[in-house]
């Protein structure tokens, strides 16, 4: 506050008054930021008195029996979370690998922008085609092959409904893809060449390079985008709610259907009153603890990879 | 490893185009006179999405006008002023929150908006909106505006010219090009934004063009509601407004990135 004081002394108004008004409006994101918790908090008390901590862990979700828990669509949300960060982890870090290590620079570009399109998609959409086109599809072409093969697993038994926790898994793998493959790009990017050239003039192929040199190099970086990307998965909501069939229970196949925290929220919170509504809330201000952490862990760990001169990582 | 990196974009363009394709070709078949001048009907022919169309315009619109000031001054603050450790906790915070879910910021709004003053309604909407636009314009304001070399800075202050002034007539302007792109993208993204509407804007049948009194009309809670209808009619129209939607979230996107071209580096993937 000292150099407030010291420009009113130069007698120059101008500058005080604007520093501090673009400071007002940079507080306004820390102030949204706790405005959230706290409104979520003080409309929670209900909720909260009444199931304390065993809110986290029970598995009742039985609305009108007023015995409410958050383990079902906890449970929902990481199950989708994590099948849809592996499959588009494998996706992501591979074109990353591609843009980066073998791709002709025009060709670096289209896909480039291809991959940022599926970005600019909205979820609803991604949502209305998952229903109507991916899961009958998938029910047809897909299931099948699973279901002969692999039958045997627990995951994949009993019959497939379009509207299943399998469905919305893989429409969010797609959904991520974007956010998975920019992030590694850049930490792969940001492997310094000298890694590359010791490798080379070792004489290694360019796969032992890649695999030996500069992935481990990347490790924690390709790490955070995963993290990131895993957020993202966690709280995309439009097109699970329409995929997952909404169903808070404790799926043991994945054909089943299931319900993720955000899906419960949208799809129940219209009609909910009183108790459940606060649950309801305290599902979204866990949900917001839960991604706020993800996300604090996973920028940090980009952030330390990727420095200037890039100027840090754009989402 | 060609091969691997090869079939990675396979996978991951196929989705894309499929996506795409879908939309376009069951969305074209959608389009009529009666789906751009018609309310929706619950079942028949499925009728139009005409009040939707002009709500998320009125909405987006609102949201822009709360969150382009406020994400901007962020950014600039960020960018002239945030250097210590207050700086690095708004920059941290505003990070973190691009990455937060959507719908909290319906949750939010509801308990501060609707629950207070009087129902759902479009500024609701807007409002949610303008949370999530806030800090993704703040840090890509920041990110252009710090692009802008310091020797400009210099000459306008060694002429004398106040900070404030500097700032906003000629930092401003230089990084004019980057900030609009930032603000385009984020409309774009938020102009599809559905799950933060529906318990604020919450969606009606009919038109509503006072975004501060009752239920406002939104084209993604009608995709929305006809995704969960039984009807083909009204599934049809669902496709019909799926792609437009899609049309005017890559339109929004196509231009910003025209608007930035040629001007160094920054917002490309």
């Amino acid at each position: 506050m000292s150099s407030f004081a010291k420009k009113l002394r130069r007698g120059n108004a101008g500058d005080l008054v604007f520093e501090l008004l673009a400071l007002l409006f940079g507080l306004s994101v820390l102030a949204i930021t706790f405005g959230i918790v706290f409104e979520l908090w003080i409309n929670t008390a209900l909720s909260r008195e009444k199931f304390g901590f065993g809110f986290l862990w029970s598995r009742d979700f039985n609305v009108n029996g007023g015995r409410i828990g958050a383990l079902t669509v906890i449970y929902g949300t990481v199950v989708t979370a994590v099948i849809a960060i592996v499959l588009s982890g494998l996706v992501g870090v591979g074109i990353a690998a591609f843009l980066v290590e073998v791709a002709p620079r025009r060709l670096n570009r289209v896909v480039g922008f291809v991959v940022e399109l599926l970005a600019a998609i909205p979820s609803i959409v991604y949502g209305f085609w998952g229903i109507f086109a991916l899961a009958p599809w998938l029910g047809r072409y897909v299931v099948p092959i699973i279901k002969d093969l692999l039958a045997w697993l627990p995951i994949f038994s009993g019959p497939y409904v379009n509207a299943s926790v399998f469905t919305a898994s893989i429409v969010l793998a797609i959904m991520i893809l974007p956010t998975v493959a920019a992030i590694s790009r850049d930490v792969i990017e940001a492997v310094p060449d000298s890694q590359r050239e010791g490798m080379l003039a070792l004489g290694a192929t360019r796969w032992e390079m890649f695999s030996r040199a500069v992935l481990p190099y990347a490790k924690n970086g390709v790490l955070g985008a995963l993290i990131l990307g895993m957020g993202r998965a966690a709280g995309e909501t439009m097109a699970v709610t329409l995929i997952i069939g909404n169903n808070a229970q404790l799926f043991t196949s994945l054909f089943q259907q299931g319900a993720t925290m955000a899906s419960v929220i949208a799809n129940d919170f219209g009609e909910a009153q009183g108790l459940f509504l606060s649950a309801l809330l305290e599902i979204g201000l866990l949900l917001f603890a839960i991604t706020f952490f993800i996300n604090v862990g996973a920028r940090l760990l980009v952030w330390f990879f990727v420095r200037d001169p890039k100027g840090g990582v754009r989402v | 490893m060609l091969c691997l990196a090869y079939a990675c974009v396979v996978v991951a363009v196929v989705p894309l185009a499929a996506v795409l394709l879908y939309v376009i070709v069951k969305g074209a078949g959608a389009w009529d006179r009666e789906f751009f001048t018609g309310l929706p009907t619950l079942f028949g022919s499925g009728g139009g999405v005409a009040n939707g169309i002009v709500g998320t315009l009125i909405t987006v619109a609102l949201a822009s006008a709360i969150g382009i000031p406020f994400g901007v001054m962020a950014g600039i603050y960020l960018s002239e002023y945030g250097r210590g450790w207050l700086g690095a906790l708004i920059r941290f915070v505003a990070d973190t929150m691009t990455g937060i879910p959507s719908i909290v910021a319906g949750i939010f709004v509801y308990g501060l908006v609707v629950l207070n003053l009087g129902g759902y309604s479009g500024f609701a909407g807007a409002l949610s909106l303008a949370i999530l636009m806030i800090p993704v314009i703040a840090r890509s304001t920041e990110g252009v505006v710090r692009l802008v070399p310091d020797s400009i800075r210099e000459a306008s202050l060694a002429l004398g010219v106040p900070r404030w002034k500097t700032t906003l007539r000629v930092v401003v302007p230089a990084a004019l090009g980057g900030i609009l792109t930032g603000i385009l993208l984020s409309v774009a993204r938020v102009a599809g934004e559905t799950a933060p509407l529906l318990f604020t804007a919450f969606g009606s049948d009919y038109f509503n063009l006072d975004p501060f009194k009752g239920p406002m009309p939104e084209l993604p809670i009608q995709i929305y509601n006809a995704a969960r209808s039984a009807y083909p009619g009204v599934i049809q129209v669902g496709w019909g407004a799926a792609l437009l939607l899609v049309l005017m979230v890559l339109v929004a996107n196509l231009t910003a990135r025209v608007i930035f071209r040629g001007r160094g580096t920054g917002a490309g993937f």
